[in-house]
């Protein structure tokens, strides 16, 4: 049996966290709006869709493809979106005969400022312990057959660059304007577990 | 250290499990966790690199079967015992015995959206000369570290080839332990699938991690 990936637990946890909760406050060392603010934030100002709007530019703008290739995090912050977990940037390009993957090994580490914060399975050990050693594997674990030819290029973020994997554009898109694109990019494909999705799909 | 956290290349976890359509949270309690965590690291009583040593050092059938937000509380609770700000008899009664040390550094509300902004850059300036270039041959460090390192154990002993040069970055392995931040080269090191897995390694396979100077000697 599969043990993990039990956040939806409510464990002793839900209790831990509210008894450290009163006495942190009780110590005026937390303030729960900033507790409140920082839910906020994560659950809905920052998220994929953030990210989704950089591949888009990417896809459309050949001027601010190459400034990410030059200057990741400050390109990426000219569109607004930087700081926490984004702070050193990298974007890795996807195309022919290329595929790429992003994996934190050791932790979590994953681009919060671009795409949010990660998913549970992205946190899990069954993807940590293996985007490393099969690659492959895990990309048909998320429904993806990649062809024999095309090499696979596994980051792993062991240090404070944060990647973003920008997707290759689906065919049939000439005549999609920025948003209709952005529709079109997943979290999944940003990480390098799936592709952008057809726009007849 | 090679602690449960040192995933890469283990066995035996099964496949990834997709939830679709996954909400941000699971429950109320993982947002306070998550807002406890952030709170309390703008206390400076640690840095981001002794957290991460702090959940590594967890006991590892906790680690590896806990949820990830139960990781980051247990690991805060073991951080505000050590800091002195809350006390393991102080959780368990649910109710304050000292004063809080540092509540003038509280995060007050209306500068979450500064400090979330702001972030924590970790490059430094006063670099000399880097000790590699792109395109070099490197061999990673090997032997057993008892503190904090981010060289996976997976790529110990192994060849790779400088394929990136990342900047001048704050040095975990010292940060962690509360000896100085000792800014040192980050490199990406690029290795084949064959160099780390031999013969199991899949075809047409390469995986890059970002490797500190003092992993690396020239190969």
């Amino acid at each position: 049996m599969h043990d993990h990936a039990h956040d939806n637990e409510l464990s002793d946890a839900e209790a831990r966290t509210r008894a450290l909760e009163t006495i942190l406050v009780e110590k005026g060392l937390v303030d729960p709006a900033a507790i409140d603010a920082i839910i906020e934030t994560y659950a809905e100002k920052v998220g994929p869709r953030t990210g989704a709007q950089v591949v888009a530019r990417a896809w459309t703008d050949p001027d601010f493809a190459s400034a990410l290739r030059e200057d990741a995090t400050a390109t990426i912050a000219g569109m607004g979106f930087f700081g926490r977990q984004a702070e050193h940037m990298e974007v890795v390009w996807n195309g022919e005969g290329v595929h790429n993957l992003v994996v934190c090994t050791l932790c979590s580490c994953y681009p919060w400022a671009v795409l949010g914060l990660p998913p549970v399975w992205y946190k899990s050990p069954p993807y940590r312990a293996r985007a490393v050693s099969e690659p492959r594997a895990v990309l048909r674990d998320f429904g993806v057959e990649l062809p024999e030819e095309t090499r696979v290029r596994v980051w792993d973020s062991t240090a404070e660059v944060r990647y973003l994997v920008i997707p290759e554009r689906p065919a049939g898109t000439e005549g999609l304007d920025e948003a209709a694109l952005a529709a079109l990019v997943t979290r999944e494909s940003m990480i390098g577990t799936g592709l952008a999705r057809d726009p007849d799909a | 250290m090679n602690g449960p956290h040192d995933l890469g290349g283990r066995a035996g976890f099964g496949p990834v499990v997709v939830e679709q359509d996954e909400p941000v949270f699971h429950a109320d309690w993982e947002g306070r966790a998550l807002g406890l965590t952030l709170c309390a690291g703008v206390l400076g009583h640690w840095n981001l690199d002794a957290s991460r040593h702090a959940r590594e050092s967890l006991p590892p059938a906790f680690y590896l079967s806990a949820s990830y937000y139960d990781i980051w509380l247990t690991a805060l609770e073991a951080l505000l015992a050590t800091h002195g700000e809350v006390s393991e008899r102080e959780r368990a009664s649910g109710r304050m015995e000292t004063p809080g040390l540092r509540p003038e550094r509280k995060l007050d509300a209306d500068a979450v959206f500064a400090v979330l902004s702001k972030g924590g850059p970790v490059d430094r300036s006063g670099a000399g000369p880097a000790a590699f270039a792109v395109g070099d041959r490197v061999r990673l460090r090997r032997g057993l570290v008892r503190g904090h390192t981010r060289l996976p154990s997976y790529a110990m002993g192994r060849t790779g080839v400088v394929t990136g040069i990342r900047g001048f970055h704050v040095y975990p392995d010292s940060n962690a332990h509360f000896e100085g931040e000792a800014p040192c080269w980050l490199y990406g090191v690029t290795f084949t699938g064959e160099e780390l897995w031999g013969s199991g390694a899949e075809p047409g396979t390469e995986i890059t991690i970002d490797a500190f100077e003092p992993y690396l000697t020239h190969a």
